[in-house]
């Protein structure tokens, strides 16, 4: 699919929903939204950059295969439950700042888990995506 | 008790997967560093059951929410004996795996995959949660259909298909029971459903219940008639693969129905009466398969399904006696099992082949290695003083006190068989002179350097000292297994460990 309408929209909808994805990550803990659906919303602006630029490109753009996001996520979710072991809590226990920060609100230990599936979910829906249009590719 | 050590079994094995996945191409460190973990993972878990034997059960509840509304991870005598057992099976088999696992199949994720694999195990083991035992049993599923299928031939696409769809359905049918529980109760803690439960006072719906459960965990523990999924796919993957199923995957179904068995549902005439028909069938079954089959990997494939029928007998019975015959022989058979699919990766090392009829004069070659595969097979099979002797003199006694002459019969045609198809094995593979015509196959053993050899001979050597101690310490085993079985029978003090700090905050 080249036209040149989703070509130059995708050119703006790349850090719009991105950005978009970066707020559900953040409201995510009292209301919905989250790391799951963060991290989709954050895929899905990747995969529209694929549809309207070619695999290609969108490879140019991520500089590093998506794959290597998935033990980063992994290893940012096990740790933030490994926090609260170091000051005594079950492991997984929500320990959190006493004051909001501006913009991102309330940080603790469960935002940093939302983080590491956000990155998890990124990397698995792109690594699967890329896989399947890289075979199809081939057979064409 | 709160302890954190607790998680360390599951958590170690993620943190190391995730290690390992960082290093996913380079197959070398790969190695080092999941041997690395694995020992530790041994001694952390010794440390732990340790502790739970000395000090009874310990539980964490996670993220700190209090027992019947969150997660809760419990550690008695049970689970931290079963977690041991995993961790030696886990340690021998990734040393093993570090030269019997091509480096293709290495480089497709094999290592993160395993620990995946036996994090899932351990968090079957030690959570106190219905629900989360239901995730760990996904998470179980998943990494074994991968580590299956890797490699990607043809049988072993087809043995998948069968494992996946299998344990779908169990999974399905294991999901449909916890949501009846759940509606009828209101719960998924464990230890709360033992008490709500026991209150409910239409016991018809009860037992319907824990027939879905059964079915369930009779899936995943192939007992008859849901076993043919297992000896259609454990012989398909390469032996390291297969060790792990053959000594853990059905023991967990195992260690289910034993959980769910004595703490939540506890077994009532119909109940009972269902599990020993069914432990009988398994048994019979079993060992008929077993005979007519002429390779070994399918011999040893059917040989698990009619050995759980041992255990599921045990449950069957009920009585104290019984479960600990049950008890000691699943500590004894995770030992054996695993360690029986190590030697028949050994054998297909040397010989090229598994089939029964093309090998043969392995004690020529080799004499030593013979005498010590000897050993797991007679293990195996429970000559006297060997491992698998001492539960069934548990077995039989509950059998007799309980004048269930079928079972008795079934053990004695089960054992009797075993006895003959390892005789059989024996004669075939050690001893009768190597069959002429066939293209002779290269001794791949024979051309590894020391190092190799080592790394594959070890984890054999360690397991076999296990099980023989398992044989010739029985008395501490048993000990073990009777203490284990009164936590069974009498499961107050895992409800009160659970439930009894319990303090709702407004």
């Amino acid at each position: 699919m080249k036209t040149i309408i989703l070509k130059t929209a995708s050119r703006y909808l790349l850090p719009l929903l991105l950005l978009f994805s970066v707020f559900i990550l953040l409201r995510g803990h009292y209301l919905p939204g989250g790391g799951f659906v963060g991290g989709l919303v954050a895929a899905i602006s990747f995969v529209l950059h694929a549809f309207a630029n070619g695999l290609s490109n969108t490879r140019l753009l991520l500089k590093y295969h998506p794959r290597i996001l998935i033990p980063i996520g992994l290893g940012l979710s096990l740790l933030s439950g490994f926090v609260p072991m170091l000051f005594g809590e079950p492991f997984m226990k929500g320990l959190w700042f006493p004051e909001p920060l501006p913009v991102i609100g309330m940080v603790g230990s469960a935002l940093f888990f939302d983080i590491g599936v956000y990155f998890v979910v990124i990397g698995v829906t792109l690594t699967i995506l890329f896989t399947i249009s890289e075979t199809t590719q081939l057979e064409e | 008790m709160t302890d954190n050590h607790i998680v360390l079994p599951v958590i170690t094995h993620l943190f190391t997967a995730v290690v390992l996945i960082f290093f996913w191409k380079k197959t070398r460190i790969s190695r080092i560093i999941s041997v690395v973990a694995n020992s530790i993972l041994v001694i952390s878990s010794f440390v732990l059951f340790t502790r739970t034997w000395n000090a009874g059960v310990f539980t964490m509840q996670a993220g700190n929410w209090p027992a019947p509304f969150g997660i809760t991870f419990v550690a008695d005598v049970f689970s931290s004996t079963m977690v041991l057992l995993t961790s030696l099976s886990g340690m021998a088999v990734s040393m093993y795996s570090a030269v019997g696992v091509s480096k293709a199949r290495m480089k497709f994720g094999y290592f993160p995959l395993l620990h995946f694999l036996l994090m899932g195990l351990n968090g079957a083991f030690l959570t106190g949660d219905i629900f989360n035992l239901y995730v760990w049993f996904e998470i179980i599923i998943i990494s074994s259909f991968v580590l299956m299928t890797l490699g990607g031939r043809k049988p072993q696409i087809e043995g998948g298909i069968k494992y996946v769809a299998a344990n779908l359905m169990a999974s399905v049918i294991f999901l449909t029971g916890i949501a009846i529980l759940y509606g009828l109760t209101g719960s998924l803690n464990m230890a709360d459903l033992s008490r709500k439960v026991a209150l409910i006072p239409n016991r018809h719906l009860i037992n319907i219940t824990a027939l879905l459960f059964l079915v369930g965990f009779g899936i995943k523990s192939a007992v008859f008639p849901l076993f043919l999924w297992l000896p259609s796919s454990y012989h398909t993957p390469p032996s390291a693969i297969a060790a792990v199923f053959g000594g853990l995957l059905t023991k967990v179904g195992v260690y289910a129905l034993l959980r769910v068995f004595t703490l939540i549902f506890v077994p009532d005439d119909f109940i009972a009466f269902t599990l020993m028909a069914v432990a009988t069938a398994t048994l019979l079954t079993g060992a008929f398969g077993a005979i007519i089959q002429k390779d070994i990997r399918r011999i040893l494939s059917y040989l698990i399904v009619c050995h759980v029928g041992y255990m599921v007998a045990g449950l069957g019975l009920f009585t104290e006696t019984a479960l600990t015959g049950s008890l000691f022989y699943l500590i004894h058979d995770i030992m054996v099992k695993t360690n029986l699919f190590l030697v028949s990766g050994l054998i297909y090392k040397i010989k090229g082949t598994i089939k029964l009829e093309q090998a043969g004069s392995l004690y020529a070659a080799y004499p030593k290695l013979s005498l010590l595969m000897a050993l797991v097979l007679f293990s195996m099979v429970g000559v006297p003083p060997l491992s698998g002797f001492w539960p069934k003199i548990y077995l039989f006694q509950a059998a007799f006190a309980a004048h269930s002459y079928t079972v008795i019969g079934a053990i004695i045609v089960a054992s009797f068989f075993t006895l003959y198809i390892t005789a059989k094995l024996w004669a075939e593979v050690f001893w009768k002179d190597a069959p002429t015509g066939v293209a002779r196959h290269s001794d791949l053993y024979n051309r590894m350097n020391h190092y190799g050899k080592a790394l594959l001979v070890t984890p054999v050597i360690l397991l076999a000292i296990v099980t023989l101690y398992i044989g010739l310490g029985a008395e501490n085993i048993a000990r073990v297994s009777v203490h284990i079985a009164q936590e069974l029978m009498d499961p107050s003090p895992y409800i009160n460990a659970v439930l009894g700090e319990v303090v709702l905050e407004p």
